[in-house]
């Protein structure tokens, strides 16, 4: 049986953490969760790792393979040739807590600054798959934050105190595309959200295990409404002449 | 498990754990880039080779003569395409990686370059001098107008001495017009103007109709980078090909109708 050879980050801290090496049998089928289960059961019981379904759906178990953020459970042993080291690592934009493990808290304080779904008191509940298909897509985040760690206003400036990152700019998308939403979070987008900051160069888009196209459909046509709204003298003179279309 | 250990690990530049080739596509659109901007700048302060029988490059079109304008006519028009490549969405993300390599790739530690400050100082987009990026639809709408110039001279290929005539140069400049069609009207600013902006595509008659052309403009949005890149080499190509035959180093093979 061939064997795989892991680098794993154990430790509390990054400073005084380290890699530690494990020889690991490869089994057809195999993915990297599955090598990190072998080395917990009958290596080290103690490596932390936080997973919950094993099948790319949850998005507990995000970690970094090869310096690329990644599911474990979606990355396959056999994508690796034989003669190579698989090293894993926690996600480095977040604070580390244990091995494989981060606190992702600060993702939850951003979403509840999100003004939730807004629709009108006598809402039509009747609506077309064409209106909704742009936010199915959005809907489809596991929010295994993959983006946000991979995001580099977040991962090399740790400007989370003025950047919201990709993962809740779709999930604004999403909001602000419904057709029976009524809320406005344009300004707050551009203000508290930092849209600005992202320099859309889609490396969201390159990690997300759900294929979402963040950038192209949810970040760029946000940006778009913050320009209609902010940045565009004809549409701005446009709406004080007519008024601002209601939504 | 819900003590915090340790804050964030610090990425230095050009750091990354990364074993792929990851510095490979960069470097090759720093290097294709950097080729094409050398050869429009020498194009453009060449000043000759660009116009010859129904042929006018593109980079001179629309011709514009000027009593008191001294320098080469591409220079008055050449900042309307290369305006709108420069605020366009895929081609900010390519100079953003390949030259300010902020950051030069996914998992890649970015470097202090240019306006792209590093730590608490980025701003991104979000201040000057990089918020002047938000002028891209008004460099779509000059892109447009410059397109019209160029079909115009593409359909005026096929024409000499009042008869249809279609050489090789004319299949060359109606399949640059398609690429940049293409390009121009795949925009994701374009996008969101027929359509993109509305929450309700079936609310009304005309928001059926846009969301029809939203649905066609996606189909090209879905390609950007790829039309980004032929329309490219396509306009290179079709100034190449006037140059050539501008400078006698060719003729230009007649198919149809009566020689050049």
């Amino acid at each position: 049986m061939r064997e795989a050879t892991l680098k794993v980050f154990r430790g509390t801290d990054y400073e005084t953490g380290e890699f530690k090496t494990y020889k690991v049998p490869v089994e057809d089928g195999m993915v990297v969760l599955d090598a990190i289960h072998y080395i917990q059961k009958e290596i080290d019981p103690d490596v932390a790792v936080r997973w919950n379904c094993k099948a790319a759906k949850c998005g507990s178990c995000s970690a970094e393979v090869n310096g690329k953020p990644a599911l474990m459970c979606k990355t396959r042993m056999d994508h690796f040739a034989s003669d190579t080291e698989i090293q894993v690592q926690p996600l480095k934009t977040f604070p580390l807590v244990k091995d494989l493990v981060t606190n992702v808290a600060w993702n939850y304080e951003v979403n509840k600054k999100i003004t939730p779904f807004t629709p009108a008191k006598d809402a039509d509940w009747t609506f077309f798959q064409e209106d909704i298909e742009r936010v199915q897509e959005f809907r489809k985040c596991i929010e295994c934050f993959l983006c946000q760690d991979v995001c580099h206003v977040l991962r090399d400036h740790n400007r989370k105190d003025a950047f919201i990152g990709p993962r809740f700019l779709v999930r604004t998308a999403g909001l602000e595309m419904h057709p029976l939403d009524k809320a406005n979070r344009i300004e707050s987008l551009k203000d508290h959200g930092g849209i600005g900051f992202c320099n859309i160069t889609k490396c969201c888009t390159e990690v997300c295990p759900e294929d979402i196209h963040i950038t192209d459909n949810a970040i760029i046509p946000l940006k778009e409404r913050v320009v209609d709204e902010f940045y565009d003298p004809v549409m701005m003179l446009l709406k004080k002449i007519f008024g601002k279309k209601q939504k | 498990m819900n003590q915090t250990k340790s804050a964030l690990a610090p990425q230095k530049p050009l750091s990354t754990e990364r074993r792929d080739i990851w510095w490979l596509e960069p470097a090759l659109v720093a290097i294709g880039f950097g080729l094409f901007i050398i050869y429009a700048t020498w194009r453009a302060f060449e000043n000759n080779f660009y116009e010859i029988g129904p042929y006018l490059s593109p980079f001179y079109s629309p011709k514009i003569v000027l009593d008191w304008w001294k320098f080469s006519p591409a220079l008055l028009i050449l900042w309307v395409p290369a305006g709108f490549r420069a605020t366009c969405y895929y081609y900010r993300k390519a100079y953003y990686r390949a030259y300010f390599l902020s950051p030069p790739a996914c998992g890649v530690g970015g470097i202090n370059a240019l306006g792209l400050s590093q730590g608490k100082k980025y701003c991104g987009e979000s201040t000057f001098p990089l918020v002047i990026q938000n002028i891209h639809r008004y460099m779509l709408y000059l892109a447009i107008a410059v397109l019209g110039f160029l079909w115009y001279d593409a359909i005026l290929a096929c024409i000499w001495q009042n008869q249809l005539r279609i050489g090789v140069g004319s299949i060359i400049f109606i399949a640059n017009c398609l690429f940049l069609s293409a390009y121009t009207f795949g925009c994701h600013v374009f996008r969101h103007l027929v359509g993109g902006k509305l929450d309700c595509f079936s609310c009304s008659q005309t928001a059926k109709t846009q969301f029809s052309l939203w649905e066609a403009v996606t189909k090209f949005n879905e390609h950007h980078m790829f039309w980004a890149w032929v329309s490219l080499f396509s306009v290179a190509i079709t100034d190449f090909y006037v140059r050539l035959i501008a400078s006698h180093s060719i003729s230009d093979l007649t198919l149809i109708g009566p020689p050049l």
